[in-house]
């Protein structure tokens, strides 16, 4: 049985009169892929936002390798182990794809006071970035400006940048949004090599890549739970064909 | 201006001792004038650090630069003079105290607040000197006597005569450069280059960014008090228009105006604007219209932040990675 | 503090906060509808002051509507400036990021200034309020309130509720207020937002030069006044919120009440206690108050 890294209990997330998360709970666990998916406003930006400390919940507890983490923000919640990938690329555009992986890497070890070290002198970042930019597959275009990047080359930065942290939890909010057919191959195997040693929660659209690579799914509809399971059981769901699949299989 | 550091360092060799030299030829208005320039220079460089690297807009950097002038007057006792050892921190310390006040409540708030509330607490330390006791009234004070300058009884220079004071503010112009290159490559400004870039990544990556803008502005706040103190010793008068806007606007005005968004580009903005400013004052060309030189530099500010968004450089430097390279405000619109 | 006093400072701080609100108003809707921030709204009042002072000898001779007339050919003025200022310059601000609007503007504060200088010089004018309404109204034994400022805030509260009919009630004002939340949206509804835009700004203008003229006669006109009052604007905006003309309005009362008996009760702190007003209000509230419109 493998160790849960992450686990949300009964969070629900009020706006004014809107409940965008309605009492989800779900856990997270080391060396599987968990899939969120929903329709559009199902809640599952919110839900990602809730976990990763960028909104409070109205309710409900997160905890992170066991630690009851819910009043913690995203920055403290980041150095404790959580690292996230965003739908938008959040990539430093002007910099290099080198210093945009030793700059995150950097947050490991920041000791800002040493105002005298050159930055790109401080071997840790340095190569945790380097790491995490060849993990990502990125050794090609490590003196490129991030900026300058194909769409894929920076949903992979989007990624790398991420692991530069060495987290234990990955929240990807659709890392395949926007691309071809040849990069999405690229990013699942390299999303299926993180499985080992991660625990990976994975928001996306496209159904074919969640059926092919998700341990587990789980469905919300207007913010709610309607099924969880491994992905032949939701599949089977009459709940989710109707809702979300479109009518029986 | 080329990226290669060979280059640029040869560039600001050449620019120092072009510096050094001047006041061999320069006459006594020229050292006067250059002196001045090189205190703007300062307060240039401290707005850089706080709009140009971390991309926060700060209106209000006059107040950090009034008030340390204003200490430094303050401070000084009546029978005789102190010691810029003292003297010097104290002033900056205070602009410091102030900026740690100032940045504690507006960093807190985004995009155009900012803006706005940073023009509005340095109108408060403007009506603080202009209209009670501490600060002497609308008419300003002035400095009884000019700090000494000395170490372990050697008088290194006397700070009240104009040459050793221009050599004084050469050296603290070149040291404020300095360190400032070397913090903005530090850990710290490169992850304040991060915040200003894309807060939401640095924050998601762990950096939590509220103290890491609070220490910019604060180290801001004063380099620009050391800017201050330049001014209250070489002046030796101070006035609350030291905290106005248009001393704030003015120093904006100047580290775009280049638009290498850069530590030489404040400086050559510094220059450059400063000897703008004495153009249209210059009654030689204007004659009798050269009382309204605020005209002047008005429409020049209209127009070269209208024609040249990235400054006069804009023009020469249009290769797409430079474009990404520095203009913090390139595309970005606050909520 | 007597009764009458308090009286007295109470119609001051409702007086003040009211003309505050018509300056504020323009300056939080056209940066919370065009996104525009525009240092030079200051100069608008100024710019209505000067009017009052220049256009007063001009009607002098009508003693009745003659006011009126003076104000109305301002008012006239204001919209055409506004207009012409929209369509030459501000239109392209628009687009452009924070710190440029903000210099821009400065730069036009400048001009304006200048302007000013030369045209009208550097001295101070008073400008005496029409004769019909330069009574007092008896207040208990010993005091008495002009009624020229009580005419000022019935003006400013009637245009208050004139803004908040116009923009609740009225289809005009859902399509400003649409046009501020998503400006391609109504675009594409057909409806010209240029031309609102253009139309807010003049009204915008129009405001903050109304605002200027009535004061003329109260604050007396002077170089200076206007940046002054954008500061204290400044303020309002940020304490009750950008965008929000319900904001500006609550936060304006407010700046009011504590600028006048802060003047009062505590004389050498004067001036600062709005700025402390504004750093509590961000302590408790770094957004302002309200939310937009």
């Amino acid at each position: 049985m493998s160790e849960v890294v992450l686990r949300g209990r009964a969070i629900t997330r009020r706006w004014g009169g809107v409940i965008a998360v309605d009492n989800v709970s779900m856990d997270l666990a080391r060396g599987e892929v968990h899939a969120v998916i929903g329709t559009n406003g199902a809640g599952k930006s919110t839900l990602i936002n809730v976990l990763s400390g960028e909104i409070p919940a109205s309710s409900g507890t997160v905890e992170l390798l066991g630690a009851d983490v819910t009043r913690w923000t995203q920055p403290r919640r980041a150095r404790a182990g959580l690292g996230r990938s965003y739908q938008r690329n959040t990539v430093f555009e002007p910099f290099s794809v080198r210093e945009n992986c030793r700059l995150a890497a950097q947050a490991r070890h920041q000791r800002p006071w040493r105002w005298w070290s050159d930055a790109s002198r401080c071997e840790r970042s340095v190569d945790a970035g380097l790491r995490a930019a060849r993990r990502a597959g990125l050794e090609g275009v490590l003196d490129r400006a991030a900026g300058l990047l194909s769409h894929g080359e920076k949903r992979q930065l989007e990624i790398a940048m991420c692991l530069a942290t060495d987290p234990q939890v990955l929240l990807l909010d659709e890392p395949l949004a926007g691309m071809g057919a040849e990069e999405t191959e690229r990013m699942l195997s390299l999303l299926d090599g993180l499985r080992e040693g991660h625990a990976i929660l994975l928001v996306e659209h496209d159904m074919d890549a969640v059926f092919r690579i998700a341990d587990r799914i789980t469905v919300l509809v207007d913010g709610a739970v309607i099924a969880s399971g491994v992905p032949a059981a939701v599949r089977a769901n009459r709940d989710v064909q109707t809702a979300y699949l479109g009518g029986p299989a | 201006m080329s990226d290669s550091p060979p280059l640029r360092a040869a560039w600001i060799a050449a620019a120092l001792a072009a510096l050094a030299l001047f006041p061999l030829f320069g006459g006594k208005f020229g050292v006067d004038l250059v002196t001045k320039m090189m205190v703007f220079a300062i307060l240039a460089l401290s707005l850089e650090l706080l709009v140009g690297h971390v991309g926060l807009v700060c209106f209000g950097q006059a107040a950090f630069f009034g008030i340390a002038a204003y200490a430094v007057v303050r401070l000084t006792p009546q029978s005789q003079p102190a010691s810029i050892w003292w003297l010097a921190p104290a002033a900056i310390g205070l602009a410091g105290i102030y900026a740690l006040f100032m940045g504690s409540l507006s960093i807190r708030t985004r995009g155009v607040y900012f803006i706005m509330v940073t023009l509005a607490f340095s109108q408060m330390a403007y009506y603080v000197a202009h209209d009670t006791p501490l600060g002497g009234g609308s008419d300003g004070i002035y400095l009884s006597l000019v700090p000494t300058f000395r170490l372990a009884g050697f008088e290194l220079a006397d700070l009240s005569k104009a040459r050793p004071f221009y050599y004084f503010a050469l050296f603290v112009l070149a040291s404020v450069f300095a360190f400032l290159a070397v913090l903005l490559r530090s850990r710290f400004g490169r992850a304040l280059a991060g915040i200003r870039v894309n807060e939401r990544r640095m924050r998601a990556a762990g950096f939590s960014t509220y103290p890491y803008k609070l220490a910019a502005f604060v180290i801001s706040g004063m380099v620009a008090g050391i800017a201050g103190v330049l001014f209250a010793v070489k002046d030796g008068f101070v006035n609350p228009e030291l905290m106005s806007w248009n001393v704030s606007g003015t120093v904006l005005m100047m580290i775009i105006l280049c638009g290498l968004w850069s530590l030489h580009g404040a400086v050559l903005g510094a220059f450059a604007f400063s000897l703008l400013q004495e153009l249209f004052k210059s009654q030689a060309i204007f004659g009798d219209f050269a009382k309204h030189w605020h005209l002047g530099v008005g429409a020049t500010i209209i127009l070269a932040v209208a024609l040249l968004p990235r400054g006069i450089a804009g023009f020469a430097f249009s290769s797409r990675v430079k474009a990404l390279k520095h203009y913090p405000g390139a595309g970005e619109r606050y909520e | 503090m007597d009764i009458a006093t308090f009286l007295v400072q109470c119609f001051n701080a409702l007086q003040f906060g009211l003309l505050l609100f018509l300056v504020a108003a323009g300056l939080t809707l056209i940066f919370g509808i065009m996104g525009v921030i525009n240092l030079a709204h200051g100069s608008f009042y100024m710019i209505g002051a000067y009017m009052a002072y220049a256009l007063a000898p001009a009607f002098a001779a009508h003693a009745g509507w003659g006011f009126f007339a003076a104000l109305a050919t301002g008012l006239v003025i204001a919209i055409a400036l506004g207009y012409a200022l929209e369509w030459a310059f501000f239109s392209f601000l628009y687009e452009r990021d924070h710190l440029q609007q903000v210099l821009m503007t400065y730069g036009l504060i400048l001009v304006f200034e200048e302007l000013r200088s030369i045209l009208v010089g550097d001295d101070v004018h008073g400008v005496t309020a029409p004769d019909w309404l330069s009574a007092s109204v008896p207040l208990g034994d010993l005091m008495s309130y002009p009624v020229y400022r009580l005419f000022m805030s019935a003006v400013c509260l009637a245009i208050a509720v004139g803004m908040y009919l116009v923009l609740s009630r009225t289809r005009l004002g859902m399509m400003i207020r649409a046009g501020a939340s998503n400006r391609e949206m109504v675009q594409s509804l057909g409806i010209d937002v240029k031309l609102i835009y253009r139309a807010m700004f003049a009204a915008g203008v129009a405001l903050a030069v109304l605002a200027g003229m009535i004061a003329a006669p109260v604050s007396s006109v002077y170089p200076g006044m206007g940046n002054q009052v954008l500061i204290i604007c400044f303020v309002v905006v940020v304490i009750g919120g950008i965008g929000s003309v319900r904001g500006a309005l609550a936060a304006a009362l407010l700046v009011g009440i504590v600028d006048t008996f802060g003047k009062v009760l505590f004389p050498q702190a004067a001036g600062v206690l709005v700025y402390v007003l504004m750093a509590l209000v961000l302590v408790w509230k770094p957004d302002g108050l309200f939310k937009a419109t």
